[in-house]
């Protein structure tokens, strides 16, 4: 029988980024026993990465602001493809997330009359990111992370015991879900430090894992973004949404080599910065699409006083969605107009005094200053896309955070739908917190309804264990295989053949590499022993990185439209009738398989607040049959 | 552009270790960090190290480089010449686990012991109310990355193990300082930051400040303004008559 170290809780938490901290405080303040499992050091999650702001309609600083404007431009950034539901939710109760972590500590910028401040970003009508300079997800994990602090420090003042209602497991790994007939019955991973296993025993798992960045080559996300959610969901027997939706922030850094990806904030642009070509041209202009033509300036000076007067000028094009302005930029490159590194540039640098950037962008000056001996307010940045979010994850139930497994929630970038094929900059920090909550509130509720809980089996947990080693004893009768090797060939190919622009006949290459890299994982062996041993740890991340990139490419290779973090150059343009239609995926435990699946149509009223003359350029005939515009 | 850089990295546990000598290819533009990735890909597959963001943000990468208290993601190969030889040890105020990868559980029992924000009883959410010059202060704090390096170099615990059940180091005590400059937190924090946090310990050298990644003034800034503050309460005489004249309540002055 395995060594094992056991403990039991209600509730466990995967992750420990905004979505896994805030779902947490909300079931222990349910009164549930909350354990928080995360990879990295507690505080270290990868929310710390975030820097333009929390998108909350406030209406702080423009008071024509408020939840239905917010709603309604989500699902535009979306394309429509959004779950409806989760996007209301999502903009009805971020005020109250916001205004929540003030009673944590958070400090954020102000306004004059002393409220929160809020700038203005990619997709967003008005001024809606409640901001801290550029380094809000450090404000908000730090608040999210004092809080629980907090709540320990009530526990102790009760009990004697910091953790006898929540205990943070920090550098510990899940590596399976375990499960008592059709729900879920606890977690099994490993202790990072000792390589010694560990199980929790407990009837509801809350998946906030973030996302898969890792699959890629050039991307902005850190080495804990393999898809661990992910895969852990489909292997319990979950489903997945939109996995073909990936986004590619258009800003990333683009020299140095060593930093090729490292995001640069989108808040930039909404300070005032704008991209130019290698002719130091103004090249956004040229990429505004007919759906956006009424919202955005055709040219400079109209762009340039909406900063000031957003009221009587239409917004600069430099913020348009994510994926419209990366794909521009990628076009740029293309047509040879590019930077001296193969990106564009960035300039705020003539843009504002070079005290005012300072003080607006530290971190962004720090960061070019110190890595790439750029000064950003003298000279320009060069940027070009880098992959930055996935918007497909496990599907969920709006209201609960439910997967399709009884006991399994997720939350937070890991889950699906709300973003739709694209999401709007600052979305991402406020669905953390309504998620979140959401999901620990429907974990709760799902464990107080239990008339008994369920039991895990020692044969699974046998199992979970020795495919954990396997590393170390390969069982494959081919060459002996190097997991660094195996991931940078898949990062390769994910890059190269699933990336930004994306053909058929590539995609499907794409699989016959997962096919091949799947044949050599048996042969994965990793030297060494168990404590701390990143190699080891890296070929089980492997696992969930392949069998989530194929999810990638399957769905990609189905949908044969445009949309969103979605472009298919030989399906260039975007088809109504894909509109409607999900994506779903499920794994037999060896391959993945892919079903298109209707949305819900949209609630009557919140589809009364867009005009026909907008939705025609989204919907088909028939659904728009019951808007009042159409009988008009 | 290309070059060959001579690495001592030092591997081992908490009973025994050595400095080992490794031969790596630098590219332009690289950090130290990119060299630590290479060598774990190529040479040294089970060689311990912590990060996250390789971008200066989540401080992880924690370090000692040439004896120096460093983030490895933000130490830029440029700095060093072609044939000098880098030395990458963990930090040495923490106990080792492997390697590069040190203990920093000390940082977060020390972080339990702070009390936490105590906002005033009546305040709702959303009726929060502050200017931003009252919020820059405590601002420039919580720009705090807890790399833990100013821990690290701290000479009140750096090879002195016995004040640090006393001592809660710059990083905790900064913490204090920014609750107690918050413009909504309502407890007085100075009583604590002199006797449970160790406070007096600290006798202004500056050394956190000076390896602190994100440039926090934290001796200027945070600590010697909380030690006024303590001052100011303990010592003027003013206050100490009145306090055993009329049993002043621990009120925030």
């Amino acid at each position: 029988m395995t060594q094992v170290e056991r403990h039991t809780y209600d509730v466990v938490v995967i992750g420990a980024g905004g979505a896994g901290l805030r779902a947490a405080i909300e079931a222990r303040q349910r009164g549930l026993r909350t354990a928080v499992v995360c990879k990295s050091l507690f505080g270290k999650a990868h929310t710390v990465m975030a820097e333009g702001g929390v998108a909350a309609s406030m209406g702080n600083v423009n008071s024509n602001d408020n939840w239905q404007v917010h709603f309604r431009d989500t699902m535009r950034g979306g394309k429509f493809l959004n779950n409806w539901r989760m996007a209301e939710l999502h903009a009805r109760e971020a005020p109250d997330r916001v205004w929540e972590l003030e009673t944590y500590g958070a400090l954020f910028d102000r306004t004059k009359d002393g409220r929160i401040s809020q700038r203005n970003f990619g997709g967003h009508e008005y001024p809606r990111l409640a901001h801290v300079g550029d380094r809000t997800g450090l404000e908000l994990i730090r608040t999210l992370q004092q809080k629980i602090v907090s709540l320990q420090q009530e526990d102790h003042k009760e009990t004697g015991d910091y953790e006898a209602k929540i205990k943070v497991f920090q550098e510990c790994t899940v590596t399976d879900l375990l499960k008592d007939g059709d729900r879920i019955a606890g977690a099994f991973g490993y202790w990072r430090e000792s390589g010694r296993f560990i199980l929790f025993e407990a009837p509801a798992v809350v998946l906030a894992t973030g996302g898969i960045g890792k699959s890629f080559k050039v991307t902005s996300n850190s080495w804990e973004y393999t898809g661990d959610g992910h895969a852990l969901a489909l292997r319990a027997g979950a489903t997945l949404i939109n996995m073909e939706f990936i986004q590619f922030h258009p800003t990333g850094m683009v020299w140095p080599p060593s930093v090729k990806g490292i995001l640069v904030t989108e808040g930039v642009r909404g300070d005032g910065g704008v991209l130019r070509n290698s002719d130091g041209k103004r090249f956004m202009f040229d990429y505004i699409p007919e759906v956006f033509k009424d919202k955005y300036a055709d040219n400079e000076e109209e762009a340039d006083r909406w900063y000031t007067d957003p009221d009587n000028n239409r917004r600069t094009p430099d913020l348009l969605p994510r994926d419209e302005v990366a794909r521009a930029i990628n076009s740029e490159v293309k047509a040879g107009r590019g930077s001296p590194h193969g990106g564009v540039f960035l300039d705020i640098s003539s843009r504002m005094p070079a005290e005012e950037i300072r003080r607006r962008l530290p971190s962004m000056h720090h960061q070019f200053k110190e890595l790439a001996d750029v000064d950003i307010t003298a000279e320009p940045m060069e940027v070009g896309p880098t992959c930055h979010y996935v918007m497909g994850g496990v599907e969920v139930d709006p209201d609960t955070a439910a997967a399709k497994v009884p006991g399994l929630f997720a939350a937070g970038e890991v889950a699906g739908g709300m973003h739709g094929s694209n999401r709007l900059g600052g979305n991402s920090l406020s669905d953390l917190l309504v998620f979140g909550r959401r999901a620990g509130m429907g974990a709760a509720d799902y464990v107080d309804s239990l008339a008994e809980r369920p039991a895990v089996a020692q044969s699974d947990v046998d199992a979970a264990a020795e495919k954990a080693v396997r590393p170390f004893d390969p069982q494959g009768d081919g060459v002996e295989e190097n997991p660094y090797t195996l991931h940078s060939e898949l990062q390769q190919s994910m890059n190269d053949l699933v990336g930004i622009i994306r053909k058929a006949d590539e995609i499907r290459q794409a699989l016959e590499k997962i096919e091949e890299i799947k044949s050599r994982v048996p042969n994965i062996a990793v030297e060494g022993h168990r404590q701390f041993n990143p190699g080891w740890h890296l070929a089980i991340d492997l696992y969930n990185m392949i069998l989530v990139s194929e999810c990638v490419a399957k769905a990609a290779l189905l949908r044969e439209e445009s949309r969103g973090g979605h472009t298919r150059d030989d399906h260039p343009s975007m088809n109504a009738t894909w509109r409607n239609k999900l994506l779903v995926c499920s794994t037999d435990g060896t391959d993945v398989s892919v079903v298109e699946q209707p949305q819900i149509p949209m609630r009557q009223e919140l589809f009364e607040l867009f005009e026909i003359g907008e939705l025609e350029k989204y919907y088909t005939d028939e659904e728009l049959a019951a808007h009042p515009g159409r009988n008009a | 552009m290309g070059y060959k850089a001579q690495f001592r990295v030092w591997r081992g546990d908490d009973e025994s270790g050595e400095l080992r000598d490794y031969v790596i290819e630098v590219n332009e533009g690289e950090v130290v960090l990119d060299i630590i990735h290479r060598l774990q890909a190529t040479q040294a597959p089970d060689l311990a190290v912590r990060w996250n963001c390789k971008a200066g943000k989540c401080g992880s990468c924690s370090a000692e480089i040439n004896g120096k208290p460093r983030l490895m993601c933000m130490t830029r190969m440029s700095t060093f010449t072609e044939d000098e030889v880098i030395t990458v040890t963990p930090m040495r105020t923490f106990p080792v686990v492997r390697d590069l990868v040190t203990d920093v559980s000390f940082n977060y029992t020390k972080a339990r012991e702070v009390q936490s924000f105590t906002p005033p009883p009546d305040l709702k959410p959303g009726e929060y109310r502050m200017q931003q010059v009252d919020v820059e202060r405590s601002q420039e704090f919580r720009k705090c990355i807890e790399c833990f390096l100013c821990q690290n170099t701290c000479h009140v615990i750096r090879d002195h193990e016995e004040n640090k059940e006393a001592f809660s180091g710059p990083r905790f005590l900064m913490r204090v300082a920014e609750l107690e400059m918050h413009p909504l937190d309502t407890a007085d924090r100075r009583d604590a930051a002199q006797d449970e946090h160790g406070l007096g310990y600290c006798n202004i050298t500056k050394c956190c400040t000076e390896v602190c990644p994100e440039h926090i003034k934290i001796t200027d800034n945070a600590l010697i303004p909380m030690k006024e503050r303590v001052a100011g309460r303990r010592y003027d005489p003013v206050v100490w008559l009145g306090n055993k004249l009329f049993r002043r309540s621990s009120k925030k002055s």
